[in-house]
């Protein structure tokens, strides 16, 4: 009965001198009032985190899901990619502030293996390609909306399994195989004709013609003569087209027994390099003239390999200079070094960007295709040179489709919503781009 | 066989990317062509650090013209390659404090990211700055009006080199808008967009056509002269 009597004395008091309730509840606890009072009012702010939390939760679980999970095929691979759709969270809209709504998670289950997240895609994306399917195996994906402070939706799953399909042709390239079969084709007949004794004119490049020029010059004034297949490695078909004209230089070069330095930035290149020079050698009836030490590796790094040949051709002064291959901003600065210690320079290269500096540095320049027709005309073979008339028949094919793309073009622009500018669209996007593959 | 077996090669290969492009299973095929060719190359940069040390020492040996340069090279090859395989100077990994040089060789602070960061990279942009010097003397001598070409160019350049700078918009600011075409700016936009693209994409379309060509002589074995001899 004792606590009784207390809780009575107290009542009193405060109804007399009435405290805010937190100093009522610290004097409890402070005081000597009885256990059961103290837990009673402890039960208070338990309540109330309680009901927070639970509040809390409640709003965390709240982001409304993303709906309408569809998963299809991937067009045009092999069998190692599908796509993922889904619609957007309904907290997902602009209308919506702050955003509820920060990312979608994907994650994917495969025959075999435990669910695991494959991508996050940012709010907004209602699409995933998955790339790394395996072909023959099954999977299913589903998608959890990411909000703020880690709250997360209610995932949405894939009901089904589903299996990546094996395409055997890629139909967006459909019209660019017609194209590539179409110059192919008159490369080959071009090639068979030639073979038959049809008679090929091919028109004189004045660069090719003076290689023999060049290499002359060296050896009268005594001098050596430099050649830079470019600073890209073998899998580049410049620096093959580079190669084929190198050969050719080394034979002359050994017929008149002057000197030809080949420092190369490609290990790769350099031993094609030496190999073309030594066959070239043989063939000019003059082994003994083929030197090793010349042909040598420099370094991979651009501009290391640019002071080492401007520093070579400072030093030593070749007679003639031959920049054949792919260049990049080194170009000018290996074509200005050469201009300046007198020596007469041939390049070429297929970047455009770069054949300004030649034509403006070097005296005679191969513009592009010539470099590649090089190794034909300078082989005189009927069969290469073939392969270039071939080219011409690719040349007429980029004129028509020049002057077709111009006519819808046109077309399109008086009949902008018509058939006019669907044959346009078509021919831009499907002919000309591959299907945008 | 030296030169048939590589010509098969790369006529095998050719094909295969040529094939892989249209159809998607033989992708993989592609991919392990590639991968041959990342192996032969690291291969070959083998070769490649070893014929430098060869052509280096070779000219220090025999006291040839630029052996300095060589010695030089020689110790920069060295010294670099030792501070790269001894992770000189890298700091511990914060996974394993305990552990010198467990960090990465090109952690912040380590021996190899210092040669690069204070010699290689001020060295590699002095190469690259000599670049503004030659495009001067290259424009000089390209831009001499020595004919009606060459006038036709020193006068389409004046034109694009004024509409690119501040100097072309004052120039021509009194020009009404309604022939802007007129103003310097105006018309460095016509010479880039129509004449300069007319022609870029002509070069382009010939060096497309002849990548075409000389790929189906390389893959057909028509053209082996970069292959080297058949003799030993």
């Amino acid at each position: 009965m004792e606590p009784r009597k207390t809780r009575t004395t107290r009542k009193k008091t405060e109804d007399e001198f009435p405290l805010p309730f937190f100093f009522r509840v610290v004097r409890v606890f402070r005081g000597s009032s009885p256990s059961w009072m103290k837990f009673r009012l402890a039960l208070i702010p338990a309540s109330v985190f309680l009901v927070a939390g639970f509040c809390g939760a409640a709003i965390a679980a709240d982001i409304a899901p993303p709906t309408n999970l569809v998963v299809e095929d991937r067009a045009n691979d092999a069998a190692n990619g599908l796509i993922v759709n889904w619609s957007l969270s309904a907290d997902d809209q602009p209308s919506v502030q702050p955003k509820r709504v920060l990312q979608y998670e994907v994650s994917r289950w495969a025959e075999g293996d435990e669910w695991s997240s494959i991508a996050k895609v940012p709010a907004g994306n209602t699409l995933l390609e998955d790339t790394n399917c395996e072909p023959g195996k099954k999977y299913r994906y589903r998608v959890v909306a990411l909000g703020p402070d880690g709250t997360t939706s209610a995932p949405v799953e894939t009901a089904e399994a589903f299996q990546p399909i094996m395409q055997w042709v890629d139909t967006r390239r459909l019209w660019f195989g017609a194209i590539v079969a179409f110059v192919c084709g008159a490369v080959i007949v071009c090639t068979e004709l030639a073979r038959r004794g049809a008679v090929t004119y091919v028109r004189p490049i004045a660069a090719l013609t003076a290689l023999d020029e060049a290499v002359g010059r060296a050896t009268e004034m005594g001098r050596p003569m430099l050649f830079v297949p470019g600073i890209m490695d073998l899998d580049q078909i410049e620096t093959v087209a580079g190669l084929t004209v190198l050969s050719k230089v080394a034979k002359t070069a050994a017929e008149y027994d002057a000197a030809l330095e080949v420092p190369t930035s490609r290990s790769l290149v350099m031993t094609a390099a030496q190999e073309s020079c030594e066959a070239a050698c043989l063939e000019a009836g003059r082994p003994e003239s083929f030197n090793p030490d010349r042909i040598y590796y420099v370094t991979d790094e651009q501009f290391g390999y640019v002071a080492y040949v401007c520093g070579w051709m400072t030093r030593e002064k070749p007679a003639a200079c031959f920049f054949l291959g792919k260049f990049f901003a080194e170009s000018l600065l290996l074509a200005e070094v050469g201009n300046s210690v007198g020596a007469i320079q041939i390049a070429g290269t297929a970047e455009a960007s770069q054949l300004p500096f030649f034509v403006a540095a070097c005296d005679y320049t191969l513009l592009g295709e010539e470099l590649f027709a090089a190794s034909a005309y300078l082989s005189r073979e009927p069969q290469q040179l073939g392969t270039l008339k071939g080219q011409d028949a690719g040349k007429v094919l980029a004129a028509v489709l020049l002057l077709g793309g111009c006519l819808l073009a046109t077309w399109a622009v008086f009949q902008p919503q018509g058939v006019g500018a669907d044959a346009y669209e078509y021919f831009r996007e499907v002919i000309l781009n591959k299907g945008g593959a | 066989m030296k030169r048939t077996i590589p010509a098969v090669i790369a006529g095998v290969s050719g094909t295969v990317m040529i094939i892989a492009f249209f159809i998607p299973p033989a992708q993989k095929w592609q991919q392990t062509a590639e991968i041959w060719f990342t192996i032969l190359a690291a291969i070959a940069f083998l070769i490649g650090g070893t014929n430098l040390c060869l052509h280096h020492l070779k000219k220090v040996a025999h006291q040839q013209a630029g052996w300095g340069f060589s010695a030089v090279t020689l110790i920069a090859f060295f010294v670099t390659v030792f501070v790269g395989m001894t992770k000189w100077g890298v700091p511990a990994a914060d996974k394993f404090p305990d552990y010198a040089w467990s960090g990465n060789y090109l952690e912040e602070g380590g021996g190899l990211w210092w040669l690069y960061e204070y010699i290689m990279s001020p060295i590699v942009a002095t190469m690259f700055s000599l670049l503004a010097f030659y495009v001067a003397s290259a424009a000089f001598r390209a831009f001499r009006a020595k004919n009606v070409e060459a006038m036709l160019l020193l006068v389409t350049a004046f034109i694009v080199l004024l509409g690119r700078t501040y100097a072309g918009t004052v120039l021509t600011s009194w020009v009404p808008d309604s022939m802007s075409a007129l103003t310097f700016p105006g018309m460095t936009g016509v010479i880039m967009a129509v004449f300069t693209t007319a022609g870029q994409r002509a070069i382009m379309l010939g060096i497309a056509l002849g990548i075409a060509a000389i790929s189906l002589r390389i893959i057909l074995g028509l053209d082996r002269s970069y292959l080297g001899s058949d003799k030993d």
